[in-house]
């Protein structure tokens, strides 16, 4: 087995006994990276040297070593950050975001630049304005999104683990449809300060793991509170490896009815009502829960989403940073023109559906709305967790389509996102995890099944537990993508 | 908002974001918006009176810090990005005669 094969935990071991050195990681996911990602074009970038440097420099902790691959629109110092956009094409990042300088301060190095949806805006990665990813299981099919690049190199051995971003589900879906592991954090567990901001009430950073226990290793690494995000919680960071120990005998698993209704996949039903049996024969007790707003929460979620993502959005303007279009006359133009040319058509679509729900005469209309039923989504999940430990439920109703399929129907694919988007409005933890294969009525090939795990703020060893006593009864983690 | 409906002047709201349209980008988002809004006409039919809003999901209150000065990105850095730049400043288009 190839080094890049192997698990954080894996890793950590060989490091230990001086088995191996860092460099021989690093050279390992590269040289996987040759040989398999231009089939799958989950890297953007990779700079083998500078990775040298870094792992040379690193003096311990629990990462000490390690590279783990960074989505595109993370700031890693004198790294490009082009958020896999054509606007920031040349964008060299002047610092590191804080997310980084603690994956370095645990002795992590960050290596490589995944692939996106551009500014992390889709569910298919086709919105990467430099090219699309494939996914590992059938290379014919989207590997979800947005941070496809970093569940496609995770899933197809190119990279040991990685960080992406959670919006609406944009860790957790490519986790699913790639047969990794994937976990959004509690909205403010993990600081924002250096991810370049879509929509900056509901991003959160979080890893991409081959097992639960490789997430709650890289979830404790970059925790914690920061000055420098104010919407950072300083809450304690848990040891969250620690925390998967023991059983779950007791525990209270919610499914709510709202997940398993019309539109769901036949086989990802079936794969799903079959973890929660599992669970049951570990000792958790199934409920049925309800969360009576899941039906709005797509429509709440694209409003809100979008707003805050033209506001964000406004500061690529041709002026500090980013592409300046050439034909300008004045200022105005300027504005107009760059970001015409710079900016991919999802992104403008957005930028326009979040102008129009925040304009005069529209915004008590469309946000102000949005924001109230926000409270309704919000207070359904506090009141299933006064009753159970977690929900569990399925990630996406759909399985991977193929690419080019759904591209010209953005609303056929926002409404795919109706069971990841209502975890980021609440601003709970999920975590999503395999539990099955399928193979899909137009294709060959296996498909991975995601399971979602939500817990309360906060709760997410309690999560981490769950997901990791079921992957440990199972066999779904250990299968991986026969490629080539 | 069905009042209204989901017509709007598209031209206005690119000139609000500052993007610049050609005629295929109105063909296409047009339909695209029409369809979208129609979606989320759904949400008239919940009652949100007496609903506060949620901006935030884990709202926090007025976090502060020491007020001392802390180093800074430098100025050279600070530029390394822009597209155009001279005398220690962002260069753009004259703005006033």
């Amino acid at each position: 087995m190839s080094l890049a094969s192997q698990t954080i935990k894996g890793l950590q071991t060989l490091l230990q006994k001086k088995e191996i050195q860092p460099k021989e990681i690093i050279d390992s996911v590269a040289e996987a990276a040759a040989v398999r990602d231009g089939a799958i074009g989950g890297y953007l970038g990779l700079d083998q040297e500078l990775a040298h440097r870094d792992a040379e420099e690193i003096s311990g902790g629990v990462l000490a070593g390690i590279p783990i691959g960074i989505k595109d629109l993370l700031n890693v110092k004198g790294q490009p950050c082009g958020c896999a956009s054509k606007i920031l094409s040349n964008y060299i990042a002047p610092y590191d975001a804080t997310s980084i300088a603690k994956l370095r301060a645990s002795g992590g190095v960050p290596f490589g630049r995944a692939n996106m949806d551009e500014f992390a805006m889709g569910s298919s990665n086709e919105n990467s304005s430099i090219k699309p990813v494939h996914n590992p299981w059938d290379l014919e099919r989207i590997p979800g999104g947005s941070s496809g690049g970093s569940a496609a190199i995770v899933a197809a051995d190119e990279a040991i683990a990685a960080l992406g971003s959670d919006t609406g589900g944009s860790i957790r879906q490519p986790a699913a449809f790639c047969g990794c592991v994937g976990l959004k954090p509690t909205y403010g567990r993990v600081s924002r300060f250096g991810l370049t901001a879509f929509a900056s009430s509901l991003d959160q950073i979080g890893p991409l793991t081959k097992t639960v226990e490789d997430a709650a290793i890289l979830l404790g690494a970059i925790s914690g509170g920061d000055k420098n995000d104010s919407t950072c919680l300083d809450e304690s960071v848990p040891d969250y490896v620690a925390d998967l120990q023991g059983d779950i005998k007791g525990m209270k698993l919610g499914m709510p009815k709202e997940f398993f209704g019309e539109g769901i996949d036949p086989a990802i039903r079936a794969s799903v009502e079959e973890a929660a049996k599992q669970f049951e024969s570990l000792g958790a007790e199934i409920v049925e829960v309800s969360l009576p707003h899941t039906e709005q929460a797509v429509a709440v979620y694209y409003i809100i989403a979008t707003a805050e993502a033209s506001a964000n959005l406004a500061r690529f303007d041709g002026v500090r940073y980013g592409y300046r279009a050439p034909d300008a006359e004045n200022l105005g133009e300027q504005y107009a023109k760059s970001r015409a040319q710079g900016f991919g058509n999802e992104v403008k679509l957005r930028i326009l559906l979040g102008t129009y729900v925040l304009s005069s005469g529209y915004y008590d209309a469309y946000y102000l709305r949005a924001q109230k039923l926000r409270t309704l989504i919000r207070q359904d999940f506090t009141s299933a967790f006064e009753t159970v430990d977690a929900i569990i439920g399925p990630v996406s109703p759909i399985a991977p389509f193929k690419i080019g399929e759904n591209v010209s129907d953005p609303l056929a694919m926002y409404l795919a996102d109706i069971y990841t988007i209502s975890a980021n409005l609440a601003g709970i933890c999920g975590l999503s995890l395999p539990c099955g294969y399928m193979t899909p009525s137009d294709g060959q090939r296996e498909l991975p099944i995601g399971l979602q795990i939500l817990g309360a703020p906060f709760d997410e060893g309690k999560v981490l537990k769950l997901g990791h006593n079921f992957e440990q009864s199972t066999e779904w983690h250990q299968r991986r993508p026969s490629l080539g | 908002m069905s009042e209204q409906g989901p017509a709007f002047d598209l031209s206005y709201v690119a000139n609000l974001a500052r993007l610049e349209l050609s005629e295929e980008d109105v063909a296409m988002f047009e339909p695209q918006l029409q369809g979208i809004l129609s979606y989320m006409e759904k949400l008239d039919a919940i009652d949100v009176s007496g609903i506060e809003p949620t901006a935030h999901a884990n709202p926090v209150l007025n976090v502060t810090r020491p007020d001392e000065v802390c180093p800074s990105l430098p100025v050279e850095e600070a530029l390394r990005n822009a597209p155009k730049s001279a005398n220690d400043q962002f260069v753009v288009p004259k703005v006033v005669e």
